[in-house]
């Protein structure tokens, strides 16, 4: 591979997105390697606050790994290593002195796989902020679980079932659960591992709903394997190939004028 | 060859497959059958009693009133059963006749009488253990090493309305003994539980910590390997050898008292820490890697995700592997042979540092004694066994339903 393929493109040179909003996370040279194997080569990039940033690829690309490094879930695979720098608010995520749980509740994540606790979906929801000690009391708490339920849009389903197991509900309604968890502590990012993957199309636009509601408040990671949901949800689309952040640039321009061969025939769908 | 002649094949080939696991299941259920019926019949008679419920008169010149428990009981029950047999006249059958009664059979009366001294120079009717031979005779045993005389004699006090046959509750109620007719179980069991209670109390806690720690915590390096290898080839070591680590370490290393519950405790622990920290790895490994992302993703410490979330799923699969190592705990002799718990204690214990003795011991120690009762009480200890390890069993998968959660 020559050192062409090092380099990221940037469509446009400055992104429309990144220049309207602040940036939330920037990652500079990162690499990952998992043992041996290099997952990701030299990225960078700038995630933009109170926006979608949708990362592409076909699998085994390291968009994936690159998320879980950002909330550094990759602490707990055995041999991964994170070299480079990956901030957020300008504070070094890989610095010796942060803690790592503090962390995870400023970044939540939304895993592939639907995974509520084995527990009732009022304790589903309570349990981030109960660790936290974020409610004062039990009526704190109360509302706490309302409202995340309710910004996850499944508050209306499950009012009157708070205390039945979380495991009961269908694919999408734990996923949605599974955002008011995440939503629940607080946090200012929300990453999310193809969150629509083992969701039917009806469960998965309810999904894309709502993050385009979360995205007033939150900067939304998303990584997806489905173009059409980049396209329908992202206002940033990043596109990885072979450990590369190859094409960075606003969705709608990304997807019409990309400028590397590469993501062309990605998008065209001619590999991947 | 064709499609239909496969198609046969096949056929004959699954039915042949079937039949063969009916048999061995036919087989496995046979001998089961035969085992616990085998066990049950012999055991039954160790569970009935005959007494003698003899009038006697307590003879104020033999017992004195100021000491009642120092009295002369057992010449007291000669003398009654004399006048019942006053053709009974020379020495030796008059041996023979007392012989029908049990070497102890006055303890009884001689309680009642202690507890109660204004009984003393009335006439009380109180059952009188018969001796095992005289007891198994009246049960229908014909080796039961009664000659004509005292099988008459015995006959004719069973006319006269004199032998009580019941339940035989002094079999529960009672130590161990080298008379046949009062040997009782409690002692065994009472140890057994002390014990069980002793090696759950050790293994439990150690083999979950030792399985989290492994599981969860522990680096995965050379050294953890060489862990895992030698917990594995530990839960292979023949239990004898714990004993003989018990011997050396609890007894001459730390001085504890010998043949008694705490030790017996310990030693078992050591045994089935392996089996319980393989089965804690097995379920801790068995829970779900998504539900502990899903804690570390709210901001849980791996700490808490582990306690809070994987920890309560595993307890199933802990507890599944606890009872039976604790199961094989129970059923263990010879590890607990090393350190004295084969002597014949009488006394049933009452605390953990009390000399006692356990089930199987126990079940060991009369299959070797020479009378026929002891047989019965063979079987019958046997029978009390497996009746805990039954409950055991029950109490596990009781518990285990309990906390089986689905996700």
């Amino acid at each position: 591979m020559n050192d062409m393929s090092f380099q990221t493109i940037m469509t446009p040179a400055i992104p429309k997105i990144a220049a309207a909003r602040e940036a939330k996370i920037i990652a500079s040279a990162v690499d990952v390697h998992y043992g041996d194997k290099q997952a990701i080569k030299n990225l960078s990039i700038s995630i933009p606050d109170r926006a979608v940033s949708a990362f592409i690829g076909p699998s085994g690309c390291g968009k994936s790994t690159f998320l879980r490094s950002i909330n550094r879930m990759n602490d707990t695979i055995p041999g991964c290593k994170v070299t480079g720098k990956i901030t957020l608010d300008g504070e070094d995520i890989y610095a010796r002195n942060l803690d790592v749980v503090e962390l995870r509740a400023r970044i939540g994540m939304v895993f592939q796989k639907p995974n509520p606790f084995p527990k009732t979906i009022f304790e589903n929801v309570a349990y981030g902020p109960r660790i936290h000690g974020l409610a004062r009391d039990k009526q704190d708490m109360e509302r706490i679980v309302v409202e995340s339920l309710k910004k996850a849009g499944l508050f209306e389903e499950v009012k009157d079932r708070l205390t039945q197991p979380g495991t009961g509900l269908s694919g999408g309604q734990q996923q949605r659960l599974c955002i008011a968890r995440a939503i629940a502590v607080n946090p200012e990012v929300i990453l999310m591992d193809e969150p629509c993957s083992a969701l039917d199309p009806i469960a998965t636009a309810r999904i894309e709903e709502l993050i385009h509601e979360l995205k007033e408040n939150f900067c939304i990671v998303i990584v997806t394997h489905s173009m059409q949901q980049a396209a329908r949800v992202s206002d940033l689309t990043a596109f990885f190939h072979l450990g590369v952040l190859v094409e960075v640039g606003d969705t709608d321009v990304m997807f019409t004028k990309p400028q590397d061969k590469r993501t062309q025939d990605y998008i065209t769908g001619r590999f991947g | 060859m064709n499609s239909s002649d496969l198609t046969a094949k096949r056929r004959s080939a699954e039915r042949r497959f079937k039949y063969y696991g009916l048999a061995a299941i036919a087989v496995t259920v046979i001998f089961l059958a035969i085992l616990i019926l085998d066990i049950v019949v012999k055991a039954l008679p160790a569970f009935t009693v005959n007494q003698l419920v003899l009038p006697v008169t307590i003879d104020a010149t033999k017992v004195d009133a100021s000491n009642p428990a120092a009295g002369d009981f057992p010449a007291l029950l000669k003398e009654t059963l004399a006048k019942e047999f006053p053709d009974v006249q020379s020495r030796g059958d008059k041996k023979k006749l007392n012989a029908l009664l049990s070497a102890r059979a006055a303890d009884g009366l001689q309680e009642q009488v202690a507890s109660d001294p204004s009984l003393i120079g009335k006439t009380i009717a109180v059952p009188i253990s018969l001796s095992s031979g005289a007891d198994l005779h009246l049960k229908g045993f014909t080796d039961a090493q009664l000659d004509e005389k005292q099988a008459a004699w015995l006959a004719a006090l069973k006319d006269k309305g004199f032998i009580q046959h019941g339940f035989a509750w002094s079999f529960f109620t009672q130590g161990d003994s080298r008379e046949p007719e009062s040997a009782g179980i409690k002692g065994a069991l009472i140890g057994s539980i002390l014990v069980i209670c002793v090696t759950l109390m050790f293994a439990l806690p150690l083999g979950v910590a030792a399985a989290l720690y492994l599981e969860e915590f522990a680096p995965k390096n050379r050294m953890t390997d060489l862990i895992e290898v030698n917990i594995n080839n530990l839960a292979a070591v023949p239990s004898i050898i714990f004993g003989l680590l018990g011997l050396a370490v609890f007894l001459n290393g730390f001085g504890l008292p010998r043949s008694t519950a705490l030790v017996g405790g310990l030693v078992l622990a050591l045994l089935v820490l392996p089996t319980i920290i393989i089965a804690s790895r097995a379920a801790i490994r068995s829970v779900p890697p998504s539900i502990k992302e899903a804690a570390l993703g709210v901001g849980a410490s791996h700490m808490q995700a582990v306690f809070h979330h994987v920890l309560p799923l595993a307890v199933p699969g802990i507890l599944t592997g606890t009872i039976l190592g604790v199961a094989r705990a129970l059923g263990e002799t010879a590890p607990l042979l090393m350190i004295g718990m084969i002597a014949f204690i009488v006394d049933v214990p009452h605390g953990f540092t009390d000399a006692a003795t356990v089930l199987p011991v126990q079940v060991f120690l009369w299959s070797d004694l020479p009378e026929a009762a002891f047989k019965s009480r063979t079987a019958a200890a046997i029978l009390v066994l497996l009746v805990l390890l039954f409950c055991i069993n029950a109490v596990a998968i009781y518990l285990r339903n309990k906390f089986e959660r689905r996700w």
